[in-house]
């Protein structure tokens, strides 16, 4: 009950292994031509390897050039579902026959894949947008109805495109709850952009680069100790994991950071990681007393020029100030200093 | 069909431009005496006898040149009504000279110069067995014809009425050429035309000749016109038409000497 | 927004040449309609044979054009979604039709489906018989118009692109469902303005069908036909009927343009 990958095309460079688990979410990471949609193309059946097998739940999807008979499953016969970073909704049907599409393609009756489809619509939260055309629809809400006919076609494999980059940054975060409550015990490859995606709804990172994998491991430990370039880039995040007491995350340390917690809200001892980005982060050299924000004893390793700004580093976290305000704190590697974070900047979330 | 077509755009054109430019046209003619134009109008199915005449009045006319526009009778007349110029007119058949006569167009009056019957064409062979007008009665028989509304068809309803027969053909059509595709062709098997249409067409078609013909001959009239700007050249066109000569390449092509 | 857009890179002079152009194709327009006997006008429509020949155009366009939707949607999906060895080549000789004279069409329609042609021994010994008959008259017609509801569904595909076919597929929909439920109503208006595209041609065709099928009233004789031998005997009741025609080819304009509207 695994889904095996193993291919190679070559006018792309692409070469690469994996095995996912049944009810496990694989985030794929890397940058743009690093072979993601490649992998995406021949597990959905829309792109034949030179070479390379494919098995889902051991029911062979793609043969090429192995020892066994060359055999390719056409993409509607895969029960492999592909979720693209735009909706693309069927602009003809309203959103109720969009996402009973599946259903209705496998054979179910109209009335059946429309209950279906309507619990669907339940799940990701828009029942009430069943009757509308997608033309009249937000961009959230369409990406949610697509959610909702990927998954309502009852998949063994989900395949999510970056499946929030073409969205609203204010929409972002619901869908990213939601997502994480759907995906929970699918089958899912997601290919992302986005650290905070892969630490949410992964349970495991691959990292590509230049059509190889160069990292994988554990969302939080490939995050939080980067080996490649690329994921230290993405990994831009600070990311403090700990467990959730008293309304905050306790760090191993027995630090406490105060934070906003995303829906669902952690239960007491659950593990948590606080999440926020350097440019929350101001920088102290002395305690700010008596605040209800956050503020974090540190070390800088180093300072680095980052878009006009200034990157300021410690072994596991970083800032980014003003160049005036990195000249008037007088900074350098070694100095003690004091990063202080609103309580309103960090997201907490249950890993 | 298509040549047809070309050679009545070309007069078209042709008269479009002398049209325009007939008020100054004089002084320019006037330098070049030399070479004189005869045009001439003539019914499609003079096609090939008016071609040996105009060569024939060349011949024996230095400078002159005989320009001929062949298309149907009916179309002739309407661009000659436009005022297209011409200096002969030579029609199929008598009613459209008529439509000529009425609004005065013509020079002097016309005469008739040729006649010609109708006549049964098969495809060679004959393999549906055709041997006379009453064999075309039957619907076994694949028998086209021209339209009443033309004069071939006109010909063609005058002679089944007079004879008695009730033809019932798979087609009308708008010409006798028209017919005649239809029957080289084998299509058809059977197609009422004109002696002339079926000697000119050669090998492609048989002719069966039936006594009811008779009743209906077609007779040719030709005029010279009013507008003409060389009458009398125009009038010894018309001489050489129903001399000697012009009558032999006309009875070599099937027709009948006018009545 | 308020305020006018300047109108940039169309030279006044332009206008001239363009005006010229558009009276060039609407003054003979006007010109029908100034010589339109309007007070014989529906007497002359109402003879027994404009009405035969306008019924016979209807009902033998409106067959074309089924006919051009049954063969010329599974053509232009083919064209668009596949490819394979000579499809260039195919496609141009596919699209003859548009540019063929249409009298050299039926004289190759002769050659195939007339009594001696390609396939006529064939009809013949099914007892069909080809020539002179009505269906001789929607053979020509689907024969010209065909490569306009070709080519104006083939583009329509291309525009539509197939992210939406690749979506159905990834979701169990198998090629035929994906072909009837999305690809289909996706293109519905290229498809529909292709369709009145080859009725217009349908009912305008004269030179195949006149080569072709013969003319005999109810028969064979479409509109056009007729017209064209009513100005043998009775020039302005040709006009009328020409007028009509125009009418007819108007709406179906207006039509196709509306369709395209609303893609």
């Amino acid at each position: 009950m695994t889904f095996e990958y193993e291919a190679t095309v070559a006018d792309r460079g692409v070469d690469l292994a994996f095995d996912i688990a049944p009810g496990e979410t694989v985030a794929l990471l890397g940058p743009n031509g690093a072979g993601k949609s490649t992998v995406l193309a021949v597990t959905a059946g829309l792109l034949r390897p030179d070479v390379g097998r494919v098995t889902l739940d051991g029911r062979p999807l793609t043969v090429r050039g192995h020892r066994e008979r060359d055999l390719h499953v056409p993409p509607h016969d895969r029960q492999v579902s592909l979720l693209a970073q735009e909706p693309l909704l069927f602009p003809h049907l309203s959103v109720l026959d969009n996402v009973a599409f599946g259903p209705r393609s496998r054979g179910d009756s109209r009335s059946g894949s429309r209950a279906a489809a309507d619990q669907w619509l339940r799940e990701v939260g828009i029942e009430e947008l069943a009757d509308r055309r997608p033309a009249q629809l937000s961009g959230g809400q369409a990406q949610r109805a697509a959610v909702a006919r990927a998954l309502a076609a009852d998949p063994k494999l989900l395949l999510l495109d970056e499946p929030m980059a073409a969205l609203d940054v204010a929409v972002t975060p619901a869908l990213r709850q939601t997502l994480r409550r759907v995906l929970a015990e699918r089958t899912v490859v997601l290919v992302t952009h986005d650290a905070l995606d892969a630490l949410l709804l992964a349970d495991r990172v691959i990292v590509i680069d230049g059509g190889e994998i160069v990292d994988q491991g554990d969302s939080s430990e490939v995050l939080a100790r980067p080996r490649s370039r690329f994921t230290a880039q993405i990994a831009g995040l600070n990311m403090i994991p700990g467990t959730w007491r008293d309304h905050a995350v306790l760090t191993a340390a027995g630090m406490r950071v105060e934070g906003h917690p995303g829906d669902p809200q952690p239960h007491e001892g659950d593990p948590v990681v606080a999440v926020f980005p350097p440019s929350a982060v101001s920088v102290f050299l002395d305690a700010p007393g008596g605040s209800p924000r956050n503020a974090l004893e540190v070390t800088i390793t180093h300072l680095e020029p980052h878009g006009g700004q200034i990157r300021v580093r410690t072994a596991e976290l970083s800032a980014e100030i003003t160049a005036q305000a990195a000249a008037e704190l007088d900074l350098a590697p070694g100095s003690r200093a004091f990063f202080v974070i609103k309580a309103t900047e960090i997201a907490v979330y249950g890993t | 069909m298509r040549r047809r077509v070309s050679i009545t755009t070309a007069a078209v054109v042709l008269a479009a431009v002398a049209g325009c430019g007939s008020d100054g046209a004089d002084g320019a003619e006037g330098t070049g005496v030399e070479d004189t134009t005869l045009t001439v109008y003539a019914a499609s199915s003079l096609t090939a006898t008016f071609e040996q005449i105009g060569e024939e009045f060349e011949a024996s006319h230095d400078g002159v040149e005989v320009e001929l526009n062949f298309a149907g009778s009916s179309d002739l007349v309407a661009q000659l009504q436009e005022g297209a110029p011409a200096d002969v007119f030579a029609s199929a058949d008598e009613a459209n000279m008529e439509k000529l006569t009425a609004e005065g167009l013509e020079g002097a009056d016309p005469v008739t110069f040729a006649s010609n019957t109708l006549e049964i064409a098969v495809p060679p062979g004959n393999p549906a067995g055709v041997q006379g007008l009453d064999d075309l009665a039957g619907d076994d028989v694949n028998l086209v014809i021209c339209a009443p509304e033309v004069p071939c068809g006109a010909a063609t309803q005058k002679v089944a009425e007079s004879a008695g027969v009730e033809l019932s053909p798979v087609s009308e059509e708008q010409s006798v050429t028209d017919v005649l595709a239809k029957v080289t062709t084998g299509e058809a098997d059977a197609g009422l035309v004109y002696v002339t249409d079926v000697i000119a067409a050669g090998e492609d078609v048989e002719g069966v000749e039936f006594p009811e013909s008779s009743s209906a001959v077609n007779v040719y009239p030709v005029a010279t016109l009013a507008d003409s700007e060389n009458a009398d050249l125009a009038q010894e066109f018309v001489d050489l038409v129903l001399a000697e000569g012009g009558q032999s390449i006309l009875q070599d092509a099937g027709f009948a000497q006018a009545p | 927004m308020t305020g006018q857009p300047v109108r940039v890179g169309v030279p006044t002079w332009i206008f001239f040449p363009a005006v010229a152009g558009a009276a060039f194709v609407l003054l003979p327009l006007v010109a029908i309609v100034l010589r339109t006997p309007w007070s014989r006008f529906f007497d002359l429509l109402g003879s027994q044979a404009s009405q035969e020949a306008l019924l016979l155009s209807l009902r033998t366009s409106g067959t074309s054009t089924l006919l051009c939707i049954a063969f010329g949607v599974p053509m232009a999906l083919v064209l668009a979604r596949t490819s394979f060895r000579g499809q260039g080549i195919l496609r141009s000789l596919v699209l003859l039709p548009l540019v063929l004279p249409p009298v050299v069409g039926g004289i190759a329609l002769l050659y195939t489906f007339g009594r001696r042609g390609l396939l006529g021994e064939t009809f013949e010994v099914l007892g069909i018989q080809v020539a002179f008959s009505t269906t001789a008259v929607v053979l020509a017609q689907t024969f010209v118009a065909m490569p306009f509801l070709v080519v104006s569904l083939e583009g329509a595909l291309r525009t539509a692109g197939q992210k939406y076919e690749v979506v159905a597929a990834t979701l169990g929909a198998g090629p035929t469902t994906v072909f009837r439920r999305v690809t289909l109503p996706l293109v519905l208006p290229g498809l529909a303005s292709g369709a009145v595209l080859a009725f217009a041609r349908s009912l305008g065709e004269f030179g195949a069908t006149i080569t072709f099928a013969g003319s005999l009233q109810g028969v064979t004789r479409t509109l056009p036909l007729e017209i064209y031998l009513l100005r043998e005997t009775d020039a302005q009741a040709a006009v009328a009927l020409s007028l009509v025609l125009v009418v007819v080819a108007v709406l179906v304009i207006g039509f196709a343009r509306q369709g395209k509207a609303s893609l």
